[in-house]
Formats: structure tokens, C-alpha cells, sequence
């Protein structure tokens, strides 16, 4: 798994690993994360920055959560449902959390079939990503109708605590666009993918650049990315 | 294997993304499940943070690659985030403030 570079001597030299690798890359002045390419690297960096953005809103939410004196509604009793005549909490959000992994688990393998050449295998997982995704953002329009209906506005609710309201639209809210951003990427790249663009060195319309199926596994970084956000959000949201 | 590392990229057994995905079921299940039976106290806020911790490493660590990367690409991303716990410590100070206010010189509820 050693990585080798070019030397100036046009021989080639063993790349440190570790912290050398590190001190190496860094100091190289050429560019750093050196096998990682720039497309990757980007969507690392933007992932960062999305980062920040979800950490800062969920400090909002905490924040305002611990500091009014006001009863915090019940989440688990907010997001129950009623199934057969018996009250399921935190149901829906259980669902929406297994078909958003399930998700992950399909654009992971649909990366992997991309770098194999599968096309057809590829874009079908990138597909069913976008599917399952597309289900996701549609439990989450149901759940807004359904607390909508109940009264929830971003500045009141009928449990309690009006924060509930506004921290509730602005994360999950924040969160579905992100899904939905998601999949119509999905559905751009599946199609590139299906057309065969990356074998047949096609120009992309918008940069009229040739890509690869590296492109794949830098729209799976954000795919995945989103999940990770949820993970965040089902914790800190609705089991808090 | 380094021929194929050099033209494929991230390239893992498809059985290592479907164990991920077991996994992650699993602990999203044990996750409800504290909330099914409605845990309370530190062990809730103990189990919840656990289950959290570890499916957050396996998305990172094996659907984003993140395991196989160089180093250097392991800590520019990973390190700044950690750094978000201190700015947490401050708006918990901050909050625990702002409550204590409230509660001794408002007689209205906020």
C-alpha cells in the first residue's frame, strides 16, 4: 500500500506514512493530501464547512433548550404515532433513520461497483440512493404536515417551550434540503453513469470537463455526509 | 493490488459495506429502543452519545473512506470539529446563565 512519488531525478521515492507523512505533505510545497485528488479534497473541505453550519445550529437549539424555563415538549411523544391502535413513539423517526442507512449502505456499494466499471450495476444503486432518499424527504414532508396541523409554528406549540418550534423547522428543515439537493445530484450523476460518460470521455455541460468515476465516490462523501448529519440530529433532537 | 489502487481508487470488499450497514441498523435500533423504554438520566444521555459516537465513526471511517486516506486529509478534517466541543462548553456556561437570570429576576415565564 506504499505510495511512491516522482522525484526530480525522474526515479521514484517512497512516501512517508504516519506523522511523517503528515510533516511531509505539508511542508512538500507543492499541494497537500497528496494522492487525494482535488475533486475529493473540495468536497472534504465543503464537508467541513457544512460542518460547522449543522454544529452551529444544533448549539442554537441547545442553547435556547437549556436556557428557557419553560417545559420542553416530550419529543417522543411528539413524533409517536398511532399504528394499530397503539401509540408507537418516536416511530416515524425510527423509520426515517433506517431508510436514510439503508441509503448510505447503497450509495457505498454503487461507489464501489463505479470503480469496478459496473456501469449499469452503478447507476442502478445510485437509483435506488435516490429512491430511498426521495422516501426520506417524503416521511419528513408528512411529519412537518402532521405538527403543522397540531399547531407547531416556529414561534409557538401547544406543549410547551415556543423555541421547540423554530429550532425544529430551521434543523430538520435545513437537513431535508440538504436530501433533496442530494438526490437530484444523484440523479444527474446516475444518468452520467447509465450514459456511459466516463468511459466514453464525454464533456460535462455545465464545466466541459471529462470525468471520471471518481465523481461517484465524491457525490457518495456527500451522501453519506448527510446521513452522518442525522445521526447527529436523532441523537441530540429527538432522543435528548 | 497497487496496480489496481492506482487506476480504481477506494476500492473494499462489497461484505465490509454490507457489514457497516448491519451495524449501523443494529445501534440505530439499540438508539430507539432507549427511547422505547424510556431510559432516563446519564444512562440515557451515556447510551445515546454511545450509539451516536460509534455509527458517526463507521460512516466516516469505512462509506467515507476515511480510514484509507493519508493522514495529513485525516486531520485537517477531523481535528477542527473536535475543536466545536469547546464552543459548546461556552454556550452550556452561557445557557446556565441565562436561565438563572431568568428564574430570579423575571416573574413571567420566557
Amino acid at each position: 500500500m506504499a505510495d511512491y512519488t516522482q522525484a526530480e531525478t525522474g526515479g521514484t521515492l517512497q512516501r512517508p506514512e504516519g506523522l511523517r507523512g503528515i510533516a511531509a505533505d505539508l511542508s512538500s510545497d507543492q499541494r497537500a493530501f497528496k494522492n487525494v485528488s482535488w475533486g475529493k479534497a473540495m468536497m472534504w473541505i465543503f464537508l467541513l464547512s457544512d460542518t460547522f453550519v449543522f454544529g452551529c445550529f444544533l448549539l442554537a437549539y441547545m442553547t435556547a433548550r437549556m436556557s428557557t424555563p419553560v417545559d420542553w415538549p416530550n419529543p417522543s411523544e411528539v413524533f409517536a404515532l398511532h399504528i394499530g391502535g397503539q401509540e408507537l413513539p418516536l416511530i416515524l423517526i425510527a423509520i426515517m433513520t433506517f431508510v436514510l442507512i439503508s441509503s448510505s449502505g447503497t450509495m457505498a456499494m454503487a461507489v464501489n461497483f463505479g470503480y469496478r466499471r459496473e456501469r449499469g450495476r452503478t447507476a442502478a444503486l445510485m437509483l435506488l440512493t435516490a429512491v430511498l432518499g426521495a422516501t426520506f424527504v417524503g416521511m419528513q414532508a408528512f411529519e412537518w404536515t402532521k405538527l403543522i396541523s397540531e399547531g407547531v409554528r416556529p414561534w409557538e406549540n401547544p406543549w410547551g417551550a415556543a423555541q421547540f418550534g423554530s429550532s425544529f423547522f430551521m434543523i430538520t428543515g435545513f437537513h431535508g434540503t440538504h436530501v433533496t439537493f442530494g438526490v437530484i445530484f444523484l440523479l444527474i450523476v446516475a444518468r452520467k453513469v447509465w450514459r456511459g460518460d466516463f468511459d466514453t470521455q464525454r464533456r460535462g455541460f455545465f464545466t466541459s470537463r471529462k470525468g471520471d468515476y471518481e465523481i461517484v465516490e465524491i457525490m457518495g462523501l456527500y451522501w453519506h455526509f448527510v446521513d452522518l448529519v442525522w445521526v447527529f440530529i436523532f441523537a441530540f433532537f429527538y432522543l435528548w | 493490488m497497487a496496480q489496481a489502487q492506482t487506476h480504481s481508487g477506494q476500492q473494499h470488499p462489497v461484505k465490509l459495506y454490507l457489514l457497516v450497514w448491519g451495524l449501523l441498523f443494529v445501534l440505530s435500533t439499540f438508539s430507539y429502543l432507549v427511547d422505547y423504554f424510556a431510559i432516563q438520566g446519564y444512562a440515557r444521555w451515556f447510551l445515546i452519545l454511545f450509539f451516536m459516537v460509534l455509527k458517526a465513526g463507521l460512516i466516516v471511517a469505512v462509506f467515507m473512506h476515511m480510514a484509507w486516506e493519508r493522514l495529513a486529509l485525516v486531520y485537517a478534517i477531523l481535528v477542527p470539529p473536535v475543536l466545536v466541543l469547546v464552543f459548546v462548553a461556552m454556550m452550556v456556561s452561557e445557557s446556565n446563565y441565562t436561565i438563572f437570570t431568568r428564574l430570579t429576576f423575571s416573574s413571567v415565564g420566557l
